[in-house]
């Protein structure tokens, strides 16, 4: 379960050494385009060798962003960053095809490095023909997460980015769905205006209401506004908590359906109220 | 010989025991300088060398409230060089590096001995290359007024940069097109001095409330301009966009909230510092968020503190400089925003705000393992500041916190030993840095407080842990020139010695 | 001759420039030396033996770089003098 991920650029060694400590649920070691075509090599050694040099884990989660299946970088890529302190790899530019032929390269580098562990994978769909087949990409086995990136869909789309996002609000229902139906994360795109906080935290909320469950960050000041609004409130929580307790007091009567606040309360409005306190219980919230 | 802190301290001087050593001591003052019968007005700084008879080995001094853009420290040193007077010495409150001109005649021996409460650039590395014939006599703020008034820092003409100055020789800040605020800083210098000059860019007919008393003024120089109003104050202090900063501030907002300081009278003061100024941002909201309105803030003065005033979130400020152009505008108009003497503010004898203060947030070049804090010399062991107030608000406030990253460029912030001590670590409760908050064990009260906490509150060695794991132990290096100069702690005793490089 | 250049005068980061030469010939430059020097010289033999390299000219400009900072400019560095750029 994710809230926040930082985006940290690869060829940055200050961004670098201090990337565990701004609080987000995974940190993304970005290769793609933080990085500039001539310096593919450097930041690939770098984190490499960053990776290498933890002594024990210090990010919750670590992703790489490689560079895409279209380019001659990703090869080099997964091989620099494959690794037992890697989780997840985040692939760019995501189609099934693509997707395949990623999970049969890291099934290869797992087996060949004895690495006893699956390399996760998150997918961005940021081109119009993988909002099509997003269902496809949502159910693939090594999947567990995918990110919206709508920078590059707007474009690939031939529309302008607004902050209000009403261009993009198609591919983050079709997003949401999918990844509900599939049980992994939906992931929403970054908010690239970085000093404007209330803005940012506006945008959260909008996604969080379509169903989005967490928000990738560009810069570290963006996570513990992400952290805050991907966790219930304190008002939900509290909410929550008072329905278990009356459900528990209705099912020693024999009760399925009940009344609380002169609202009726059944199975699908318990089960809301589960899923709240364990999202609650899971980040010490209670 | 060594103080209790085992730091070497030259011949002739007094070696520091502890920081409450004041209170055995009585207050002392010499008589103040005469009540003058008027001024006389002079025509440049060139005529002030003549009337005053300034010669060789006299002592000068200033104040530093127009900052890095400061031209009266400047035409003086000129008048120095031009006259090739010898063995001076001056007591300018802090030197900044504009005042470059200063090492041509600590080279040539015009200058010899310098009492300062804080240097940095080229001045700096002068005396830390062993150029100063003499010694640096490092003050505090509050350490200074304490030196001047007792006697101890003789003062044969007080040089003082005064924005607007009226008919009767009071001075003030307020005004003119170099207005910096509070002169806090001059008032002793003022009191005490053998002779006074005002240096003035604006007469005015008269001053309502004017914070330096125009008894004490023998002579007034009008110039075109007093200082460069750009290098006076920068015209907006902002807190730091830097995230590991930020985080610094928000832990550190949170401890204190944890801890029962952020509640209805509180008294605070943080630096001027991006992170020191984002912890006020932090506070601030907590204060809004709770309905906190507090007694007072003081200090240097930002605009950020105007802001909280404007606000209601403080009954008054006690402002002995101003750090921007908000700062300057709220002292002139605001009567909340109090000008205040740097003896009122932490002169340890007098009755001062320090002492008054419930908490404080202050910076670190390095801290150790027993808490001594050092901001007077980098790790290699040259200076580049001091306590300014430092070590006096340290001791007053209930909780002194130290925000600062853990590493800087490669270099651990904890040593084992601090390369030079500026504040003992007897009145340094907290430090919070990005990977953890360390209290320091003398404090059981706080640490009782904080045990149920989530935030990272490990020991200060953890923490030195932590630091090598990332950078690697660092080599010990050897400090082994002559002594340039001393720190002198606010009772007057030597807290440490500053060496040759 | 051939040369290789990687990283940086950014801060925590090292500029490294590599030579090919008749022996081996280490110079460091670093605004933590008094601290760390024998630390950062150390990083580069280890690297330098790690590539089977030892005669080689390499300039390190060290801004307070971590030892992975400065083993993956020097790595970059003489790959790209390797690869002949």
């Amino acid at each position: 379960m994710r809230r926040s991920l930082l985006f940290i650029p690869g060829n940055n060694p200050a961004m670098l050494q201090n990337s565990d400590v701004f609080e987000s649920d995974a940190v993304i070691f970005d290769l793609e385009d933080a990085v500039s075509v001539t310096e593919k090599d450097s930041a690939r050694n770098l984190v490499s060798l960053y990776l290498a040099s933890l002594k024990k884990r210090v990010h919750k989660e670590v992703v790489v962003r490689i560079n895409g299946l279209d380019t001659p970088f990703y090869g080099d890529d997964l091989k620099a960053v494959a690794c037992g302190r890697l989780d997840t790899i985040m692939l760019p530019k995501a189609s099934v095809t693509y997707l395949r032929e990623l999970d049969s390269l890291l099934g290869e580098i797992e087996r060949e490095r004895g690495l006893n562990k699956k390399i996760a994978v998150i997918p961005i769909i940021e081109l119009a023909a993988s909002v099509l087949e997003i269902e496809e990409i949502a159910k693939y086995p090594r999947v567990n997460g995918v990110l919206l990136g709508a920078e590059d869909l707007s474009g690939d789309l031939g529309v302008m980015r607004t902050k209000e996002g009403n261009e993009i609000a198609y591919p983050r229902m079709r997003l949401a769905y999918a990844c509900a139906a599939y049980k992994i994360d939906a992931i929403d795109t970054p908010f690239t205006d970085t000093a404007d906080g209330e803005g940012l935290e506006k945008d959260c909320r909008y996604a969080g209401n379509l169903g989005f469950n967490s928000k990738a960050a560009i810069h570290p000041n963006q996570v513990p506004v992400i952290n805050s609004v991907f966790v219930p409130s304190q008002k939900s929580i509290e909410w929550a908590l008072r329905v278990e307790e009356a459900a528990r007091t209705a099912s020693r009567k024999g009760l399925g359906v009940f009344s609380l606040d002169g609202k009726m309360v059944d199975k699908p409005v318990i089960s809301r109220a589960a899923k709240i306190i364990e999202k609650a219980r899971a980040y010490g919230l209670i | 010989m060594k103080n209790s802190l085992g730091r070497f301290v030259p011949d002739g001087y007094i070696p520091f025991e502890n920081s409450s050593a004041h209170k055995a001591k009585k207050r002392v003052t010499v008589k103040e300088k005469h009540i003058s019968q008027g001024f006389e007005e002079l025509a440049d700084i060139s005529e002030m060398f003549d009337k005053l008879k300034i010669s060789d080995g006299m002592t000068l001094s200033f104040h530093h409230h127009l900052r890095n853009g400061d031209y009266v420290l400047n035409a003086v040193a000129e008048q120095i060089k031009k006259r090739n007077l010898k063995n001076m010495k001056i007591a300018p409150s802090s030197i900044f590096p504009n005042n470059k001109i200063l090492v041509e005649l600590i080279e040539n021996g015009n200058i010899t001995d310098i009492y300062t409460d804080y240097v940095n650039g080229p001045v700096a590395e002068a005396i830390s290359r062993g150029k100063l014939k003499g010694m640096c006599v490092m003050h505090t703020h509050g350490g200074r007024p304490a030196a001047i008034e007792s006697g101890a820092l003789k003062i044969d003409v007080a040089i003082l940069a005064v924005p607007v100055v009226d008919r009767s020789g009071n001075g003030s800040g307020f005004g003119g097109k170099s207005a910096c605020g509070s002169l806090g800083y001059a008032v002793s210098d003022l009191m005490y001095a053998d002779k006074v000059v005002f240096v003035t860019d604006t007469f005015t007919d008269k001053l309502i409330n004017a914070q330096l008393n125009g008894t004490y003024v023998d002579y007034v120089i009008k110039t075109d301009a007093i200082g460069d109003p750009a290098g006076i104050v920068s015209g907006t202090t902002k807190i730091t966009g830097d995230p590991v900063g930020l985080k610094i501030a928000r832990n550190t907002a949170e401890l204190l909230d944890e801890l029962g300081y952020i509640k209805n009278g509180l008294s605070m003061q943080t630096g001027a510092g991006g992170t020191s100024l984002a912890v006020a941002h932090y506070v601030k909201n907590v204060m809004k968020a709770k309905g906190i309105k507090g007694s007072f803030a003081s200090g240097g003065i930002t605009g950020y503190f105007t802001e909280m005033l404007q606000e209601d979130l403080f009954n008054e400020l006690y402002d002995v400089q101003c750090f921007d152009l908000k700062a300057v505008k709220s002292v002139s108009s605001d009567p909340r925003h109090k000008a205040i003497s740097g003896s009122r503010y932490a002169n340890p004898y007098d009755d001062n705000v320090a002492d008054k203060l419930d908490f404080v947030i202050l910076g670190a070049t390095e801290i150790d393992l027993n808490f001594n804090v050092n901001v007077t010399t980098d790790s290699h062991g040259m200076l580049l500041g001091g306590s300014g107030g430092h070590s006096d608000t340290a001791h007053g406030a209930k909780v002194t916190v130290i925000t600062t990253n853990l590493v800087k460029s490669r270099l651990p912030i904890i040593k084992d030993n601090v390369t030079t001590v500026t504040t003992p670590g007897e009145d340094v409760d907290v430090l919070v840095t990005e990977r953890g908050i360390a209290i320091n064990p003398r404090r059981k009260d706080l640490l009782e407080k904080v045990k149920n906490s989530k935030l990272p509150i490990i020991t200060i060695n953890q923490l030195q842990e932590i630091a090598y794991s990332i950078t690697g132990k660092p080599e010990i290096k050897e400090i082994s020139g002559k002594p340039v100069g001393v720190v002198v702690y606010r009772d007057g005793t030597v807290i440490d010695t500053v060496y040759k490089i | 001759m051939k040369r290789g250049i990687a990283g940086s005068l950014e801060s925590n980061d090292a500029l490294i420039t590599v030579k090919e030469s008749d022996k081996l010939n280490i110079t460091i430059k670093s605004i933590v030396y008094d601290f760390f020097h024998t630390q950062i010289e150390k990083v580069i033999r280890e690297t330098l033996t790690e590539l089977g390299v030892d005669k080689i000219d390499v300039v390190c400009d060290d801004k307070g770089a971590l030892d992975y900072t400065i083993k993956a400019r020097l790595v970059t560095a003489v790959k790209r003098m390797e690869g002949g750029k």
